[in-house]
């Protein structure tokens, strides 16, 4: 399955979201994720399905102003 | 004491955390500032990289109240994602909600700023808006939900100061009830205590300590600004005349020609 990460190409075996974010090794990481843009929480992860094209976005604290 | 939806803070300053030359340094000054909140944002992270929990880490220790902001959006889509994001990171309600709207002055949308706060404080967010100083548009941010302004002095990261004495007075007098923080554009110490002279009940900024030669001291001396500006507004201050009026007393005065 072809899938973007952060505005990178990826080619990844994963069925959901939760899946995807171990797979690419966040597993236990503090990150916060959208899909296609839009918020998908915590909790729902492992109930989020990916398919081919999705755009994942995966965030973390940062500085700011 | 200043409050933002229903919270006390106990300074009136409110710093930034982005573009200290290193954590310690960042620490340092958020020290000697005495600052109560800290401005943070979301950013991408890379799979194995935990630099958000080394700044997390980093963030807890200061003891302060976190605001997170949604800097850099430029549609609403994109700014309420990122509250979303923000909101399950930090745990915190609190949103500094950005939507700019012009690249090189980094001017908010309005339109767009005033639909994505009503989305958010429909959603349970309390919004602290980065806005001008357009009394119409604060007038529709107070309505869409939002309990705070955050009318800019001047654009983010100029140090120009208050670029619109006028237009910053007419929001602070049109709603003098309303929490109001000068955000962003400040530079120097004075232009902070100038704006608390004015009535707002804070000032947040960054890049004006962050970027000093000496973090940690330019806080200091924004904190202290900060305090004397707050003092000078709570003193009631003289009116301004255009003639001298002599403060040493006339009468009595020696005969001396």
């Amino acid at each position: 399955m072809k899938i973007t990460v952060n505005g990178e190409a990826k080619t990844l075996e994963a069925a959901t979201l939760a899946e995807a974010l171990e797979a690419l090794g966040y597993g236990g990481a503090k990150v916060a994720t959208a899909v296609n843009e839009d918020f998908v929480p915590a909790a729902l992860r492992a109930a989020t399905p990916l398919s081919d094209g999705d755009r994942l976005e995966i965030v973390a604290p940062r500085q700011g102003g | 004491m200043v409050k933002f939806y229903g919270t006390e803070v106990s300074s009136r300053l409110m710093l930034g955390t982005a573009q200290y030359p290193s954590p310690a340094i960042l620490a340092d000054a958020f020290k000697q500032s005495g600052a109560g909140i800290a401005t943070v944002s979301v950013r991408r992270e890379a799979g194995g990289d935990k630099a958000g929990s080394a700044f997390w880490d980093l963030i807890k220790d200061l003891g302060v109240a976190v605001l997170p902001n949604t800097a850099g959006c430029h549609s609403v889509r994109e700014a309420v994602t990122t509250a979303h994001m923000a909101r399950e990171l930090f745990d915190t309600n609190w949103i500094k909600l950005e939507v700019i709207g012009h690249m090189d002055t980094l001017q908010p949308d309005p339109f767009a700023l005033v639909e994505a706060a009503k989305i958010l404080c429909d959603d349970g967010f309390q919004v602290f808006p980065y806005t001008t100083e357009d009394l119409i548009l604060g007038e529709r941010l107070l309505h869409a939900g939002c309990e705070v302004l955050m009318p800019w002095g001047a654009p983010i990261g100029s140090g120009l100061g208050l670029s619109n004495i006028y237009g910053l007075r007419s929001i602070r007098a049109q709603f003098p009830d309303v929490p109001m923080v000068i955000d962003a554009g400040l530079g120097l110490p004075s232009q902070a205590a100038a704006a608390m002279e004015l009535g707002f009940d804070a000032v947040l900024l960054n890049t004006a300590v962050a970027k000093a030669g000496d973090p940690a001291q330019m806080a200091q001396g924004f904190a202290q600004a900060v305090e004397a500006g707050r003092m000078a507004y709570e003193a009631d201050p003289m009116e301004p005349r255009d003639m001298a009026a002599p403060s040493t007393p006339v009468i009595g005065k020696a005969f001396l020609e």
